[in-house]
């Protein structure tokens, strides 16, 4: 009884602990600056989202490469588990367009980096390290499967992320994608105040 | 399982963002993965969805939106880069958009509107956006700028993913298939022009920024 109690106050403590040992982010931040104006990249992603409707007839999306991807693993470990799932049976995991989007995306981000002299090669943020010391790569990397893993079945579920509702659905005057992407900031907001606020 | 397959299939369906329609379905072909093809599309369209997605990926970086601070800033109300760039996109995409529709260059690409899985899937990608910093298409983007903790962002997508797919199986439902719409946008649900709405949110979104400048961000 008396072990049990212990464990669950060990349990219910951890997070206090975490929160405790973080030291305050100084407010206001001082943020980084992006190499190019807001505006002018927000322009040219409208542009490209155009250019990719009219040439392609598809949308920019992302969350579904990644879907894809787990699911084509799965093909490669265990395809008859893989056809047994409804999911993939609507969705057959495939290399595709948003796939391909996102393969892309990581090239052209590199080579955006590299020539403004913007990579980094750290496991560890500034504002993770300011907030959580630079010892704190356990819970990163926790916090990060989490949020991944959070973040992809909420995804699915939503039916688009950031790049399929955010962008290419708001723009297209869709409800669902204006209802998703303002549930995403709400959900987004509350979590990130608790994490790096409180 | 055939009855669990139909009862699911309704918002499996609109659960994906970059297919126009369900795939018909077969019954051979399900219980058949090797009669599944790995390429989705034709050889050329890949290649153009990488150059497109390479522009996607550089335009992130040179946003800032690849960056931890940035990203993590306008979830705390305090740095709104993230704002502006997706207003930016949907002011210009809003007006072309509707200009190349009326000229029959494009159609329109959305999801079936189904307020339980919006909001609540919303909701949960919300959280763990919070928790991981960065989105799926900016998690992609700094993983290109070198940002290692984007890499365990990926094994957690992954994770996520596959997670989805098995509780595809158990779909309880009785959130995820409140208020199906179909197709809905704005305009229809307002029961006013497209032109109008257009007319309307323009200056909306405009004086946002505006305003956001304003008051010194």
């Amino acid at each position: 009884m008396k072990y049990k109690a212990t464990l669950l106050a060990t349990f219910l403590c951890w997070p206090a602990t975490v929160v405790r040992a973080a030291a305050e982010l100084p407010s206001p931040y001082p943020y980084s600056e992006p190499a190019w104006s807001p505006y002018v990249v927000g322009a040219l992603i409208g542009i490209l989202v155009l250019t990719t409707l009219a040439l392609a007839g598809k949308k920019i999306g992302a969350s579904s490469a990644y879907s894809d991807v787990a699911g084509m693993i799965g093909r490669l470990v265990a395809p008859k588990h893989i056809a047994s799932l409804p999911y993939y049976q609507e969705n057959k995991p495939m290399i595709g367009w948003t796939l391909t989007i996102v393969l892309g995306a990581v090239l052209g981000s590199f080579l955006a980096a590299w020539s403004g002299g913007e990579l980094t090669g750290t496991y560890l943020q500034e504002m993770w390290v300011v907030r959580f010391g630079a010892d704190s790569g356990l819970l990163r990397t926790l916090v990060a499967l989490l949020g991944g893993a959070l973040m992809a079945y909420g995804a699915r579920m939503a039916g688009g992320c950031t790049s399929g509702h955010g962008i290419s659905g708001t723009l297209q005057l869709a409800v669902s994608s204006w209802i998703a992407v303002i549930c995403f900031f709400i959900g987004g907001i509350v979590a990130a105040m608790l994490i790096y606020r409180f | 399982m055939d009855n669990a397959i139909n009862s699911s299939s309704p918002q499996v369906e609109d659960a994906r963002d970059d297919l126009p329609g369900p795939t018909p379905k077969t019954g051979l072909e399900h219980d058949d993965p090797q009669s599944w093809d790995w390429l989705e599309a034709s050889p050329g369209k890949l290649v153009a969805g990488l150059f497109f997605g390479l522009v996607f990926g550089f335009l992130l970086q040179k946003g800032g939106v690849a960056k931890f601070d940035i990203l993590v800033g306008v979830l705390l109300l305090e740095n709104f880069i993230v704002v502006k760039v997706m207003l930016s996109a949907i002011i210009v995409g809003m007006i072309g958009s509707y200009l190349l529709r009326r000229m029959g260059v494009v159609e329109r690409q959305i999801n079936e509107t189904n307020y339980g899985a919006n909001i609540l899937g919303g909701l949960i990608f919300g959280v763990g956006f919070g928790l991981l910093a960065y989105c799926p298409g900016t998690n992609a983007a700094a993983v290109g700028q070198g940002n290692l903790d984007a890499l365990v962002g990926v094994v957690g997508l992954l994770f996520g993913s596959y997670v989805y797919a098995l509780s595809s199986r158990f779909s309880s439902g009785t959130i995820t298939r409140w208020g199906v719409r179909g197709k809905l946008t704005i305009p229809e649900l307002l029961r006013i022009s497209q032109e109008l709405f257009i007319i309307l949110a323009v200056p909306t979104l405009v004086a946002v920024l505006v305003i956001l400048e304003l008051i010194g961000y």
